[in-house]
């Protein structure tokens, strides 16, 4: 049997199972539920609303841009933040100490992270659409739209997480990680146009995945009449389609050399280190 | 299986290892007994592939770990300290996942990866096997990363420190386990600890490394006899109480019997234990170069009597 095959093999189940484990812990399951009941809520609280120059409802616009950054959201912070604590607690240890562990593990960890992302779409997506009127998807091209955005969103984020991931060295500074993401959703025009921020907001917000994500969903979802409000009056599904392919690119190139790097320098006494630098910090 | 020659590690201006050697065969089991801070968690990492040397030359299965692939990889064991990792995963579904990756590196009459059941079986978890790794006790979550360790039928294991932590109970547990699994697969096993009672228990040899040095190397018997040439011999006579130091206390009792015959009461002939000798290996190491190991362990013995 090829060695290289069985590892992308484990992998695959190793994503399966924790993807199962995910979905059947009580825990996990409450805050999966809890955020995407927040963001729902947020929602229908702009349902009545409009968006700024239209009659159409910004509850429903909102929706999609929601969906689009939370694929972004999953691929670099869940990502991130996995990668940091299991980095922590000798997961990756495990995995460096049996042959192609690495490998195994990474393939994993993006089927879940993935499963997670496409599991929590669809599950946003059904619920939205008996919430929110005006979502247009009765056409093949939206859901075309819809999973080309979602699968380059995943392989643009993805990597750029892994880095992170990598570069982070411990679970508190992941907590940063969050509020940084969360500065950039403000700019991202998730919950109100980009075009009513000030300028260089823009240019931060269109300097992300997550703005071109968003961008890339409501194209899915959204009647056509709504590009109206988005800059330059376009979906933009070329720059969409640049951009992210950009940012997977880098990401793509960067992050091999990073988690070699990070496996390289793992070992038993750098786990027992950091693990009495977490108990340390618990007493 | 294991050869090491001047192994030496270096961080910034601190020698920790300051040339290393020793070598095992197959099926040896080795214990590297040390101080802590004498280096043997660095020694390990480096055998292990985790970590790179200094300088001096190692062989581990035939290969330098510092340039090892994956195929070397199935073919050594880490026991590694668990913490909080795969919390959720239960006790069979882990070793039966971790055993896949070893599927490929089966070679004829070693088939890999262990059974699952017979692994869970030989290191005592068939009543746990469902549970989740969080739900286990610390002794059980041990027998685990002994099973992880082995699950791929390792032809050499590594053992950092197995017991640290453990209640007396749960190490006599563990030392049952590493003697069952010396016996079963022929498996050379090298490991660290600070305890000198379980280097004994365990080791076919003992390694005792000292201020970045190996300064001896053998059985514990022979350790405790190499080193501690002198014996104390106490008897009494006519109800005074005598105690004498002998190199060789064979000739000296015999001496004692020729000139007093019956009257001599009370004969006691102590060689230093192996924890004497022990630590006069240490403190030695520690206080640098100058006298020879054997005349520190005699200097203790002395003390010690």
């Amino acid at each position: 049997m090829n060695t290289h095959w069985a590892a992308v093999r484990a992998g695959l189940r190793r994503g399966w199972i924790e993807l199962r484990h995910q979905f059947t812990t009580p825990s996990d399951l409450i805050t999966t539920l809890i955020t995407t009941a927040v963001f729902l809520g947020v929602m229908v609280y702009l349902r009545a609303t409009t968006v700024p120059g239209t009659h159409f409802s910004l509850g429903t616009a909102t929706l999609a841009g929601v969906l689009g950054v939370s694929v972004g959201l999953n691929g670099l912070a869940t990502m991130a933040v996995l990668l940091t604590a299991e980095h922590e607690d000798g997961t990756l240890l495990r995995a460096k100490a049996i042959p192609n562990g690495m490998t195994g593990y990474l393939i994993g960890k993006v089927v879940t992270v993935s499963g997670t992302v496409v599991i929590g779409v669809s599950g946003m997506l059904i619920t939205g659409l008996f919430l929110f009127s005006g979502l247009a998807i009765g056409s093949a091209g939206a859901w075309l739209t819809l999973t080309w955005v979602l699968a380059l969103g995943l392989v643009a984020t993805l990597p750029i997480g892994a880095v992170l991931g990598a570069l982070i060295p411990g679970a508190r500074s992941a907590g940063l990680l969050n509020l940084a993401v969360i500065g950039l959703v403000a700019v991202s025009g998730i919950f109100y146009p980009i075009t009513h921020l000030p300028h260089w907001m823009q240019w931060v917000g269109q300097a992300f995945p997550l703005y071109w994500l968003g961008l890339g969903m409501r194209s899915a979802l959204l009647p056509a009449a709504l590009a109206s409000v988005e800059i330059g009056h376009s979906w933009r599904h070329l720059a969409t389609f640049g951009v992210l392919s950009a940012w997977a690119v880098a990401g793509l190139l960067v992050a091999p050399v990073l988690l070699r790097r990070m496996a390289r320098r793992e070992s038993g006494s750098s786990v027992a280190a950091r693990r009495e630098k977490a108990m340390r910090r618990v007493a | 299986m294991l050869d090491v020659r001047d192994l030496r590690m270096r961080y910034g201006r601190t020698d920790v290892l300051a040339g290393v050697t020793f070598a095992a065969r197959r099926g040896e089991v080795l214990a590297l007994l040390g101080p802590n801070g004498a280096g043997k968690t660095t020694t390990i990492e480096i055998l292990e592939g985790f970590r790179l040397r200094s300088a001096g030359q190692v062989s581990v299965l035939g290969t330098d770990p510092a340039h090892a692939g994956e195929a070397w990889r199935a073919r050594i064991g880490v026991v590694l300290q668990s913490w909080r990792d795969h919390a959720k995963w239960q006790v069979r579904e882990l070793l039966a996942h971790l055993g896949s990756y070893y599927a490929p590196y089966s070679a004829p009459g070693l088939p890999r990866p262990w059974d699952v059941d017979e692994l869970i079986a030989a290191v005592g978890l068939t009543e746990h096997a469902r549970k989740k790794v969080r739900r286990l006790s610390g002794g059980q979550r041990r027998r685990l990363d002994v099973a992880i360790g082995i699950v791929g039928r390792p032809e050499l294991l590594f053992l950092d420190e197995p017991t640290a932590g453990f209640d007396p109970e749960a190490r006599r547990d563990f030392h049952d386990l590493v003697h069952r699994l010396s016996d079963l697969d022929e498996a050379t096993i090298l490991l660290t600890t600070h305890d000198l009672d379980e280097a004994e228990k365990l080791a076919d040899r003992i390694l005792v490394l000292a201020g970045g040095r190996i300064v001896a190397d053998g059985s514990a018997d022979e350790l405790s006899r190499r080193m501690s040439t002198q014996a104390e011999v106490r008897w009494s006579r006519d109800g005074q109480r005598f105690v004498h130091p002998a190199d060789d206390p064979t000739r000296f009792v015999r001496e004692l019997f020729r000139q007093y015959g019956e009257s001599v009461e009370d004969l006691e002939v102590r060689r230093a234990s192996l924890e004497d000798t022990y630590m006069a290996l240490v403190r030695q190491a520690e206080s640098g170069p100058g006298a020879g190991a054997d005349t520190a362990a005699r200097r203790l013995s002395v003390v010690a009597g």
